[in-house]
């Protein structure tokens, strides 16, 4: 077996272990804190799918992070149960996708061009959003508030019996189950026929063509999973939260996820998700300390990482860890 | 509504997107490259202008000298150190002035804090058969389009102009012929962001100086300029008007946030129709 | 029984960028089984008479009948769906991509299951069995224009378009390719569009000579080759050719 097969399984196992075992050793203020870094890491996948996989360099995930969490928050609060919401959450940003990406791919847009249009369409919904505060905008019974978000979004319920939430223990395994879940599918789409012709398409949209294959539908399938995976992620934020708010719309956070994915390298599924990983502790842990501006250590970080390391942490981590490996032989 | 009004409204609108999203033109369209720390120019000679104006110097001095010297620096700097490495890479030099936007951003809130500083405007209010407004905001609108006509009449007539145009249209020529081509980019980067800084300087009074204010720039202008298209001085004073006049309009039938919206649903319907931004399919042969 | 469909029909065929005409009138047939060398000088129109075929450039007026279909409006995918395999001019590979799965993405298009069989009896005919794992990006020049061609005829395609097919190769490279396409040329019709004449009269039934733009001389190669107007617009003096 390939060193790096050999590493990519041993390094799943170690995390598995540690992530499932880590309720019994941890509080329950980490465990709560760690499942907020489980439901991010569900957000980079998406991107990690999306501009890594499918080369399609967008800032719209926030946008369809945002259409999940909204999405699930007002279905579940009509509706008094997560079981229908959760489909929700997921249904509404792939359709939202299918409709931009049948306008962007469809109509030949690609490149920083595509870049800008789903910016301003993540602007368009952060104004809009921003906006309808006041009782009249409503959906349901549900007060869309504007700026001031909607507070008081209930948790997951066990599937099934709506008066019955998970507790923070429960919500933390299906968090990891739904990563675990997310990651394999992915990772399964990627090696399969579909994947392997949007990699090639990637590489060389012409030559793609050129072989018959239509490349704007496949970019147009790529571009609503990933709006699927985003959505799901929303809904969980949302449920952990309580809490939506337009702020998930906005620029800082689309950038955020940008950065997540470039600090961790799009080469491989992963990066983005170690990308996001690390970047959030850095930026939790400096904020806790006041050592340094937290705005300042990760534009640094930021910028060395596109001029030093253009392909991401992950792969270099992944190339000393199996050089480790042969020399020890 | 009243014509005077209306005009007045639509001519601000329009000179305001020109004034903020200049400098990113200048050095869209000339180097290609997209600096998301555009925002950070604008701020820094917001700063500029404030800060000089508070200890004693003329305003207008700190507009026109003081601010394009200070953030032209700052901006040949940023060339120097990271731009220079990312020709060609499009995506990564968005990631990476990203970066310098928020280190900036930092560097400027550990400065100055967060408190906004202002200055008042000066030249007092006039009014017109019914139609209020202030004198400064006039001249806003006249600095816009000085500042465009400055950076046409740079690179159409002067040397300096024609070098940095023959640098961009083909490097390998020029360094054939002896041109220093690291240096031309390194002066026109510091030139966008001169004009960057005159225009953040010119917007201080009005807006203050805090360390935010260039995130809410550098979106709009972004999209101004690749709505724009390829030839950035033309694209991005037709993407104005065109912005400039439907976001004001919607503004006045409707509420700003729909005026806001509007420019946006514009933009994406612009770039749909003409995938390669407004001059790829008009005007092709301007600057 | 003869296939009485011709693979191309051009038929008054004019492409304008702006103000240039860069295809002027073209009008020429390719039989089902002919392989057809489009020559001329540079600037003559060959790269745009080869696009308007595969699609990338659309006809302002006259029509591209391919393989019996009208190719006007179709997108470049719908045009290769018909049946056509397309080498471009910059060897257009997956550089990421090893060799075998290149292969491999471009054989899945074909009808058919056996996927591994076809990529195999390629990489055979290819000679490149060796390097089957190895990135597109690390092979040699003439290695990715083979690449690129075994990518084409993975397709089975009725008709091959190849923009200069040998240009940057090696004499031994280039006489590879020469037996390579005679291989492969029974069943199909192929057009190749060529500056190396010793190529071309290797290979070519009938040759189609353009000269700003439109048809200056079509027939057999010996006999367009030595037509003393030919040999003038080669050569610069053919300026005022009726």
């Amino acid at each position: 077996m390939k060193p790096e097969r050999r590493l990519a399984i041993g390094a799943t196992a170690v995390i598995l272990v540690l992530l499932l075992g880590a309720p019994m050793v941890l509080d329950i203020a980490s465990v709560v804190n760690l499942t907020v870094f489980l439901i991010v890491s569900i957000l980079s996948l998406s991107m990690a799918w999306v501009w890594g996989v499918g080369g399609i360099f967008t800032f719209g995930q926030s946008a369809f992070y945002g259409l999940g969490a909204y999405a699930y928050a007002l279905c579940a609060m009509n509706f008094g149960s997560s079981d229908l919401a959760v489909g929700a959450a997921v249904a509404l940003p792939s359709v939202a996708a299918a409709l931009l990406g049948y306008f962007l791919f469809y109509g030949r847009v690609s490149g920083v061009y595509l870049g800008v249009i789903t910016l301003t369409t993540s602007l368009i919904l952060y104004h809009v959003v921003n906006s309808v505060s006041g009782a009249d905008f409503r959906i349901g019974i549900v007060s869309l508030g504007g700026y001031n978000g909607i507070p008081g979004v209930p948790p997951f319920n066990w599937p099934g019996r709506p008066g019955e939430p998970l507790d923070f223990v429960p919500f933390y395994f299906l968090a990891v189950l739904l990563l675990v879940s997310v990651y394999a599918a992915l990772h399964w789409l990627k090696s399969s026929p579909f994947g392997r012709s949007v990699i090639a398409i990637r590489e060389h949209e012409l030559r793609a063509e050129l072989l018959g294959y239509d490349i704007r539908l496949y970019k147009l399938v790529v571009f609503v999973i990933g709006a699927a995976v985003a959505g799901l992620a929303g809904a969980l934020q949302a449920a952990w939260a309580g809490f939506v708010g337009p702020e998930v719309f906005g620029i800082a956070f689309a950038a955020q996820i940008i950065i997540w994915a470039q600090v961790g390298g799009i080469g491989l599924l992963a990066g983005p998700i170690l990308g996001c990983i690390l970047v959030q502790a850095l930026t939790t842990w400096l904020g806790q300390n006041q050592i340094a501006d937290t705005q300042i250590v990760l534009g640094v970080i930021f910028v060395g990482s596109v001029l030093l390391l253009p392909a991401g942490l992950l792969p270099l981590l992944r190339g000393w860890i199996s050089h480790g490996q042969e020399e020890r032989r | 509504m009243d014509p005077l009004n209306i005009s007045f409204q639509l001519a601000y609108s329009i000179a305001l997107l020109l004034l903020t999203s200049l400098g990113l033109a200048i050095v869209f369209g000339m180097m290609r490259v997209i600096n998301f720390a555009h925002g950070e120019f604008l701020m820094i000679g917001g700063y500029a202008c404030v800060l000089c104006t508070q200890a004693g110097v003329s305003l207008w001095v700190s507009i026109w000298i003081i601010a394009p010297l200070i953030v032209g620096a700052v901006g040949w700097f940023m060339e120097r150190l990271v731009i220079r490495h990312l020709y060609g890479r499009m995506m990564d030099t968005i990631l990476a002035t990203w970066g310098v936007s928020l280190v900036l951003t930092g560097l400027a809130s550990i400065i100055f804090g967060q408190q906004q500083r202002g200055i008042v405007a000066p030249l007092g209010s006039f009014e017109l058969s019914g139609f209020r407004s202030s004198w400064y905001s006039v001249a806003l609108i006249a600095t816009a389009f000085v500042l465009l006509a400055a950076t046409y009449a740079a690179l159409r007539f002067t040397r300096a102009g024609l070098l940095a145009r023959g640098t961009m249209q083909n490097a390998q020529m020029a360094e054939a012929l002896g041109m220093h081509t690291g240096r031309v980019y390194a002066w026109t980067f510091a030139a966008g962001a001169a004009v960057s800084g005159i225009a953040g300087a010119a917007l201080a009074p009005l807006t203050g100086a805090v360390p935010t204010i260039g995130a809410t720039y550098v979106t709009k202008a972004f999209i101004t300029v690749i709505t724009g298209g390829a030839q950035a001085l033309t694209g991005t004073v037709a993407a104005s008007v065109m912005f400039g006049t439907v976001s004001e309009l919607v503004a006045n039938l409707a509420t700003p946030v729909a005026g806001q919206v509007a420019l946006l649903i514009l933009a994406i319907v612009l770039l749909r129709l003409m995938p390669e931004g407004i001059t790829s399919r008009f005007f092709r042969r301007s600057l | 029984m003869t296939d009485t469909t011709n693979a191309v029909e051009i038929d008054g065929l004019t492409v304008r960028f702006g103000g240039v005409v860069a295809v002027d009138n073209v009008s020429l047939k390719v039989g089902s089984n002919e392989l057809r060398c489009v020559v001329g000088p540079n600037g003559a129109g060959k790269s745009t008479l080869f696009k308007a075929l595969t699609g990338q450039v659309r006809p302002s007026a006259g029509s591209v009948r391919i393989l019996g279909r009208d190719t006007g409006r179709l997108e470049r995918h719908e045009i290769a769906r018909l049946g056509v395999g397309v080498k471009t001019q910059v060897p257009s590979v997956f550089d990421g991509l090893s060799v075998g799965e290149s292969l491999y993405v471009a054989a899945k298009r074909r009808p058919g299951r056996n996927v591994t069989g076809v990529v195999d009896d390629l990489l055979q005919q290819l000679r490149l069995g060796a390097v089957r794992d190895r990135t597109v990006a690390r092979l040699s020049h003439g290695q990715r224009q083979w690449v690129e061609l075994g990518m084409v005829l993975a397709t089975a395609p009725a008709l091959v378009l190849l923009d200069e097919p040998v240009a940057g190769m090696s004499e031994e490279e280039t006489q590879r390719t020469v037996e390579l396409l005679r291989d492969v040329r029974t069943g199909r019709a192929i057009v190749v569009v060529e500056h190396d004449m010793r190529f071309v009269r290797q290979i070519a039934d009938q040759v189609t000579v353009l000269h700003r733009g439109a048809v200056l001389c079509e027939g057999q190669v010996d006999d367009v080759l030595s037509n003393s107007t030919v040999r003038d617009v080669y050569l610069g003096r053919g300026e005022h050719v009726a």
